[in-house]
């Protein structure tokens, strides 16, 4: 088999000597670090997947069964107008760098191992949640998400592998090397060493965490560094798949939750359903730590970065007609002796604050769906968002206390005590793993989620996802 | 940058005295042979409001808390054997000096801080030299800057593997500068790190972490993040097994000096500094002992904090200190003594008499300490040695380390210089040569001569003039006019080139690694401190943290 036929890509793999003799070194690695930290038990089996063979519209969801270990992960690069110059920043309608300009090589080396990290992550997070499918639909899901969180590894490596030399290859093998919610070798960002244990975790994740990665990508699919614009724009063609089955699966649940609730005249839980309180705190407690992930409020990196033209805001292009962001101001809360007071910020020192906004008014709309459902079961309950402030651990914020609305608490007891109300509670977890048990009949569903509307790639619901036998 | 928008131009008085139980910023256990030295920075307590101490970063107040437990381990604390510092935050050991603080400082008081920060990393290193204290930076972090300078004065630097915690010195490459507390000359010249190597990791501005830290011996070992915790206490234990025991009693508390502060003085028991803010001059007179101080090894621990050898030698160091970076204004110190010589001369006897008793060797060892810091002070010192005075002995030491010494030649011959043993090799100056040896670098052999010829009656101004142990010997006539022009002519010249000229002759032959410090990557740094590329509307100083990036003049010089 040849290289090219091993590695799917558009990047001229075959005539750069270079990328393969790294490759060849990293990819027995990967396969070695997906058996053993890829999906738990299901590695034998057929998954119905699509594979990404080009990035024409014909071949970037190529469908069919296909064991995991042998999924073709492959390098993409969006194409795109050739000549295309900066488009923000201090080094505005100069031309885009397409080598790695030599005053940036950290900072850019630095943002793509942070967004390389998050992929392994997850899938070392959710390895061991196939044995608690509720469908065969949501486990060939859970299979697509990690297959491409892999894939996206790999986009991540190629461009360390191509850009970085000798120091690039080190990032590669370290990427392989620390491990989720490992003590000794943790994973860079906080929300990726929490585990994932039980399904409605998996659908928050992928809502709610994924959905800062959608961000990410985004802001660094502005970026005047050439190759990691075209790299991110591809992934984020895959990454909407990801966060369709968050929203969607979340909103799966909230409708069978409250048709339970309905049903049991508020009982769900002792009819094998999940409460709507407890997903309320689940939400909570993965969108503050999916906060967490944009980063300080009031950030010299985040200005660094959009100075020099490596990563923009969201749909910097499309969007903003000034794209200097200079001698502009945001105004941010900051916390002065227990007060919330307002400060005026750079608006580039708060490109952070920025992208997460974007991010919050997207989750918000989200919620107003899910909360269109449980309208629709005629269930009076509505899914709330925490407050920005609410349980951060990054920022401005962290270290200090705040209700659910985001009014300060005068003491850590107070605190203590909304976060009892809010996060997960040991009942909740109790009451979630019990009803995590697999269903895997084609077309039926666990009691606790209610039917997608429709199959994948226009498969009926009780096609045969993943071939268990 | 306009000295006018910036930090410490206030008139501040900076308070150079705490005590562990009002530590805001480090907290010192010391449980029998081992003491703990753990940061947890207060980011809204550092000395001004206009910063935040993030990430474990620091400030002036936060190093005079290190430097007071540095101090109160050597004497409250004797059977202490093991140091560790480790960091009680968690992902970050030290984040180094607070860059936005040192932005909105003056050059003055950046240079000061240094000065201070440099000294205190030496204190450390003196700690471990003379006092028997092995010291362990266990980095259960990152050490970036001057995070990892701390850790470089450690004997031994332990680095967690957990695929992030890095050692770093990102100046260079960040903020343009330099990492101005000895780190790039601890990397070369003790931990002998190999100079292509060295300027890979100045440059890089994450830094180096795991296996390549080791193997570049920027730190000793690499240990996981569970089992690291154990591996410190291991090692502690491992160094304990291997040393001598210190006496494990005798401790002596270091008590407050708290001296009487006015417009024009600061008056100590045994030390007056006199400020003449118009002539930019000050008069620092050092008090001889009292006849009645005991010179036997017991009454002198018995006397405890107020042994005149600790206490005038502890105010000294606090007049010091504020005449630094309180007083930017004076630019002359004339340095006079008072009292009885024979009473110094009786002291130094005891001191190197009792040189094996725990105490009195601290004792001796900070005031070698204190006068290293007269050394590196940057004001023009002349001595007045006159009737009355005592340039007896340790007190001599004084005039020694003056750029002039003016000797009084009165009728009576009641000016006296008098050497004793302490001028002999007990108060090493920074290059680790004596005083005299400095003095009479030309003639090697002279000091030896000079020890044998010592009398206790001394010498008288010609004698004095004629040994070479004055600058000059000037009659009542002329002496009057002589000094008082001395010193306005001098408080009338440039005190940048002054300060370059003094730092230059003070120190001629041989280096050590503190003169190297002090008189290269110190005078390096300041240079850099001064330029546009770190200061100027453009520079990366001034700009971090900013929206805009800095902009270089790339012209090299």
């Amino acid at each position: 088999m040849s290289l090219d036929d091993r590695i799917p890509n558009n990047v001229d793999l075959s005539s750069d000597r270079r990328l393969q003799k790294a490759l060849e070194q990293w990819q027995p690695k990967f396969q070695e670090w997906w058996m053993d930290m890829g999906p738990e038990g299901f590695q034998a089996k057929d998954v119905y997947l699509r594979t990404a063979t080009s990035v024409e519209r014909d071949g970037w969801a190529t469908f069919d069964y296909v064991k995991m270990p042998d999924y073709r992960w492959g390098i993409f690069l969006t194409p795109e107008e050739p000549g295309r110059p900066v488009g923000f920043g201090d080094m505005i309608d100069q031309p885009s760098f397409e080598e790695v300009p030599g005053e940036f090589r950290n900072s850019l080396r630095r943002l793509i191992v942070t967004q390389g990290d998050t992929e392994p992550a997850s899938v070392e997070q959710q390895r061991l949640l196939g044995q608690t499918c509720p469908s065969l639909y949501d486990l060939r899901n859970l299979f697509q998400v990690n297959v491409e969180e892999g894939r996206h590894l790999w986009a991540m490596v190629y461009l360390l592998h191509r850009y970085f030399g000798r120091d690039g290859r080190e990032e590669g093998d370290e990427l392989l090397a620390r491990r989720s919610g490992n003590a000794d070798k943790p994973r860079i960002l906080e929300a990726f060493n929490q585990p994932i244990n039980d399904w409605l975790s998996f659908f928050c994740f992928t809502m709610l965490v994924d959905r800062d990665g959608k961000y990410q990508l985004a802001a660094l699919a502005e970026s005047g560094f050439s190759p990691l614009r075209r790299t991110t724009q591809f992934m984020l063609t895959e990454e909407a798949h990801h966060l369709f089955v968050g929203e969607t699966g979340l909103g799966r649940v909230i409708r069978r939750s409250a048709q339970l609730r309905r049903e049991s005249d508020g009982q769900e839980a002792k009819v094998g359903g999940i409460p709507l309180e407890t997903i309320q705190r689940y939400i909570t407690h993965w969108y503050s730590y999916a906060l967490d992930l944009f980063g300080s409020e009031i950030s010299s990196n985040a200005a660094d970065f959009f100075s020099s033209g490596l990563k923009g805001r969201y749909h910097e292009a499309s969007k903003y007609s000034e794209h200097s962001a200079k001698d502009q101001f945001q105004e941010i809360p900051i916390i002065e002796n227990g007060r919330v007071t307002m400060k005026q910020v750079p608006l580039r020192n708060a490109m952070n604050e920025v992208l997460r906004e974007e991010y919050i008014r997207d989750t918000e709309r989200a919620v107003r769906n899910w909360n269109k459902i449980i309208k629709e079961e005629n269930v009076n309950f509505e899914i709330l968002l925490p407050h920005r402030r609410f349980h951060r651990h990054q920022g401005e914020y962290a270290g200090h206390g705040f209700t659910f609305d985001g009014s300060p608490l005068p003491d850590a007891a107070s605190y203590q005590a909304e976060l009892a109300k809010t996060l997960p509670t040991a009942r909740d977890r109790e009451i979630v793993q019990s009803v995590m048990t697999p269903v895997t009949k084609p077309g039926q569903m666990a009691h606790w989620i209610a039917p997608p509307t429709k199959g994948i790639n226009d498969q009926a619901l009780d096609f045969e996802y993943v071939r268990l036998n | 940058m306009a000295e006018s928008e910036t930090l410490s131009q206030a008139p501040t008085f900076t308070d150079f005295e705490t005590h562990p139980t009002r530590y805001r910023h480090w907290s010192l256990q010391v449980d029998g042979e081992v003491a703990r030295l753990s940061l947890s920075v207060q980011q809204e307590e550092g000395l001004s409001d206009s910063y935040l101490l993030k990430q474990n970063s620091y400030d002036l107040g936060v190093d005079i808390e290190l430097a007071d437990a540095i101090q109160r381990i050597r004497f409250e604390h004797p059977a202490v054997r093991v140091l560790v510092l480790t960091s009680a935050v968690a992902r970050i050991f030290c984040a180094g000096a607070n860059i936005y603080m040192l932005g909105k400082s003056t050059h003055a008081f950046k240079v000061n801080f240094c000065k201070f920060t440099n000294e205190t990393r030496l204190g450390l290193e003196d700690l471990s030299a003379h006092s028997g204290v092995r010291t362990i930076a266990a980095l259960n972090g990152t050490a970036a800057g001057g995070g990892y300078e701390l850790a470089l004065a450690c004997d031994e630097i332990y680095l967690v593997e957990d695929g992030n915690s890095a050692v770093s010195f990102p100046e260079v490459p960040l903020l343009a500068v330099l990492p101005g507390t000895g780190g790039l000359t601890r990397l070369v010249d003790k931990r002998k790190v190999r100079r292509d190597r060295a300027d890979i990791f100045c440059t890089i501005a994450e830094g180096i972490k795991g296996k390549r830290a080791k193997d570049w011996n920027l730190v000793d070992d690499i240990w996981s993040k569970s089992t690291f915790p154990a591996k410190v206490e291991a090692r502690i234990a491992a160094v304990l097994g291997a040393s001598e025991k210190n006496p494990s009693t005798g401790g002596v508390a270091l008590t407050p000096l708290s001296p009487k502060l006015s417009e024009s003085a600061i008056e100590y028991r045994f030390v007056t500094l006199r400020l003449d803010h118009d002539h930019r001059s000050a008069e620092l007179v050092v008090q001889a002992p009292p006849l009645s101080e005991p010179v036997d090894g017991a009454g002198m621990r018995a006397l405890g904090a107020s042994l005149w050898a600790l206490q005038a030698f502890r105010e000294l160091d606090d007049a010091l200190l504020h005449l630094r970076l309180d007083y930017p204004g004076i630019n002359v110190v004339a340095l006079r003594t008072t009292g009885d010589a024979a009473s110094v001369l009786r002291v130094d006897q005891a001191l190197l008499k009792h040189a094996g008793d725990r105490f009195v060797k601290e004792v001796t060892a900070h005031m070698a300490r204190v006068l290293r810091r007269l050394d590196l002070t940057a004001k023009s010192l002349f001595a007045l040695v006159e009737p009355g005075s005592a340039f007896a002995g340790s007190l001599y030491e004084l005039a020694l380390a003056s750029d002039r010494i003016y000797m009084l030649a009165d009728q009576k011959g009641a000016s006296r210089i008098t050497l004793s043993g302490m001028n002999g090799g007990a108060l090493p100056s920074s290059n680790g040569q004596t005083r005299l040896a400095v003095r009479f670098h030309g003639e090697p052999k002279r000091p030896a001569e000079l020890l044998q010829a010592a009398r206790p009656e001394g010498f008288a101004a010609e004698a004095a003039e004629e040994a070479g142990l004055v600058t000059m010997a000037l009659d009542d006539l002329d002496y009057e006019d002589e000094t008082r022009i001395a010193i306005e002519e001098r408080a009338s010249l440039s005190p940048d080139a002054l300060t370059g000229m003094e730092a230059s002759l003070r120190f001629p032959g041989a280096e050590s690694m503190a003169t190297k410090i002090f008189g290269r990557l110190s005078a390096w740094q300041n240079w850099i401190f001064q330029r546009p590329n770190a200061v100027g509307p453009t520079g990366a100083l001034t700009n971090y943290g900013q929206p805009t990036r800095p902009v270089f003049d790339y012209r090299r010089t």
